[in-house]
């Protein structure tokens, strides 16, 4: 494998008091689409401001397709399209227009712009919305044309803070969808986000941030081996009296958690038929009984659990 | 530790879209009316009263400028006026709004320093200033020409001209002004009311203020006559902080071509001049030189203060 196109070596930012990046140290491999996932606040938009050369970091430093953000950020920001967090474009021209106007701040040859914008667009399914005034576009549209920018450009690498927020189930599939085709083109995807599940599907590899913190690097599959120690959730739905203890009695069961007449159930193996016997031994209506999968949500509070706790 | 790369690369790709935002802007467009009106309506009223003296001064033209007839003030004044609101207008939200629209992050991740943006949003602003303003200039001299039916003569141009850049550069310094105002503020709102109230008080309360302060400064001695003729100095140095001042005087160097002096004149200094004998440009010139020069400071200062203001400030909103 060739070398990391990004790298932090002890990276750290401090604003005021406060630590916002707390000495962080990855690498992240050419072609891969990496998670950065973390609550807000946890640091992830300072970690990409100080890779962009927007923010300078308090120590440490960073390399980006193997040129320094603090010295060479022109040649940085070239190799790589940014979307930020809400991102937003001049309402009143169109996103031709607005596309047009950071095709020369990029420094495109005046003759390729408008067939690279048009090609862009089509890409992200704007190809007739194009002309219009961008204060007409809902937030997906937005959000497809800063990937349009970012296509417009050719980088080599796309830094996505918060790619889904906001958007509506239909609009985040769409969106999932498209940075599954960007992989495919073979460009390297950095995406923050809070809402782990939702990344879980595009991310090769995942960091979990926590106030300025690393917690855990690799992949989805691995945490989930790992943190959750290969642990099976069962979901039971079910009717009766006193059926939590009854679950808690299988052997095998690790912990119950009750909802209602809703049981999540973790084990340490399969154990669906053992667990329906005993409720039915219970005298309790069984319902549903179904395997469900463990999510990073649950690496994520499982592990900074296990650090507050230790703290 | 060194940047790599010019600062300045993007620098025309910014000029060209904020002045593209600036021309077509509704915003301009409502002030371009206004000072048009104003403006043309204050030369075109006092053309009238010009014309009578037409055999009695030798630069006529330039009276079109100065001379006030009730119940309108000079063009000159009403410049002086108006130069500042449309600065004002032109920068106040020049760089929140970027913020504002959450455009900043997006057009900083492209290429360029941050310098590029910040001069390409003042070089815009200056020129739209400089085109309203040349625009307007024309208009009057074309005004004069067809109303009193005579040319100008090249004195009259070139101090015409003198006073066109006149002020063109004090309408830098109040966009240089309200430009800080915009980084410093995050709400245009606000920067445009600091704005304001910065204009409000050089319009309108210097006047007021220096006397105050002049007396507490350098009060005049009864007992030694120099004393208040140090005052008078103090008194014209501390209203000369003032854009509003500065400008009026180099007008009234550039404009009133008799103008000999700025401050008080002792009889023993006019001894051999010809009275109502007019300057000529260049001594006109190198009378308000410290004027016109104090004016481009003030751009300057003002630019680079909003300058590293800017460099410092966090790029997230």
């Amino acid at each position: 494998m060739s070398d990391p196109i990004i790298v932090t070596e002890r990276l750290t930012k401090v604003y005021g008091g406060a630590i916002a990046v707390d000495h962080l140290d990855l690498a992240i491999d050419q072609g891969e689409v990496f998670g950065l996932l973390g609550p807000n606040g946890a640091g992830k938009t300072t970690t990409i401001l100080m890779m962009l050369g927007l923010t300078e970091p308090t120590s440490g430093r960073a390399r980006v397709a193997g040129f320094d953000p603090l010295r060479q950020p022109l040649e940085v920001k070239r190799r790589v399209g940014y979307m930020p967090d809400q991102v937003g474009f001049y309402d009143n021209l169109s996103g031709v227009v607005n596309l047009r106007y950071t095709a020369r701040l990029a420094g495109i040859a005046a003759h390729e712009i408008d067939g690279r914008i048009e090609r862009a667009l089509q890409r992200v399914g704007l190809a007739s919305a194009g002309g219009k005034a961008v204060k007409i576009y809902s937030r997906g549209m937005r959000q497809r044309l800063a990937i349009a920018e970012i296509l417009m450009k050719q980088a080599s690498v796309a830094i996505l803070d918060e790619p889904t927020g906001g958007l509506d189930p239909q609009a985040t599939r769409e969106f999932l969808e498209l940075i599954r085709s960007l992989k495919h083109d073979g460009m390297t995807i950095l995406l923050s986000s809070h809402l782990l599940d939702l990344v879980q599907s595009v991310c090769d590899r995942v960091a979990l941030f926590n106030a300025g913190k690393l917690g855990l690097i690799g992949r989805v599959n691995d945490l989930l081996r790992e943190v959750l120690g290969g642990s099976h959730v069962i979901r039971v739905e079910a009717e009766g009296r006193d059926l939590d203890r009854a679950i808690a009695a299988v052997p095998g069961v690790k912990s119950v958690a009750v909802d209602g007449g809703l049981f999540r159930v973790e084990a340490i193996d399969d154990l669906r038929p053992q667990i329906a016997r005993a409720i039915v031994e219970a005298d309790g209506s069984l319902t549903t009984i179904a395997a469900g999968h463990a999510s990073l949500e649950d690496v994520y509070n499982r592990y900074f659990e296990g650090v507050r706790d230790a703290a | 530790m060194r940047r790599e790369g010019s600062a300045l690369s993007g620098v025309g790709t910014v000029v060209l879209k904020e002045l593209a935002d600036n021309l077509t802007s509704t915003r301009m467009r409502l002030l371009e009316v206004l000072i048009f009106i104003t403006g043309a309506g204050a030369a075109y009223s006092t053309i009238g009263a010009v014309r009578d003296q037409i055999s009695e001064y030798p630069f006529v033209f330039l009276l079109i400028f100065t001379s006030a007839h009730e119940p309108l003030p000079s063009f000159v004044a009403f410049l002086g006026f108006l130069i500042p609101i449309v600065a004002i207008s032109l920068g106040f939200d020049s760089v929140n709004s970027e913020f504002n629209r959450r455009t900043m992050s997006r057009i900083l991740a492209q290429p360029i320093y941050r310098d590029a943006l910040l001069i390409g949003k003042f070089l815009a602003g200056l020129v739209t200033l400089t085109v309203v303003l040349s625009a307007l200039w024309l208009l009057v001299i074309g005004l004069g020409i067809l109303l009193l039916g005579l040319p100008p003569s090249t004195d009259e141009v070139l101090r015409g001209f003198a006073f066109l850049v006149a002020a063109i550069a004090y309408g830098g310094v109040w966009l240089a002004l309200a430009m800080l105002f915009s980084v410093i503020f995050r709400s245009a709102a606000t920067a445009a009311l600091a704005g304001l109230a910065v204009w409000l008080m050089f319009a309108f309360f210097w006047e007021m203020v220096v006397p105050i302060v002049t007396m507490a400064v350098a009060p005049p001695d009864p007992f030694d006559p120099f004393s208040a003729l140090r005052t008078i100095d103090i008194g014209m140095d501390i209203s000369r902080i003032s854009p509003n001042t500065l400008f009026s005087e180099a007008t009234l160097a550039f404009l009133s071509p008799t103008t000999r002096a700025l401050g008080p004149v002792l009889s023993s200094q006019v001894q051999g001049a010809i009275r109502g004998a007019p300057l000529p440009l260049a001594d006109s010139l190198a009378m308000v030189w410290p004027q016109l020069t104090a004016l481009l400071a003030s751009v300057i200062l003002l630019f680079v203060i909003t300058y590293v203001l800017f460099q410092r400030q966090e790029v997230r909103a």
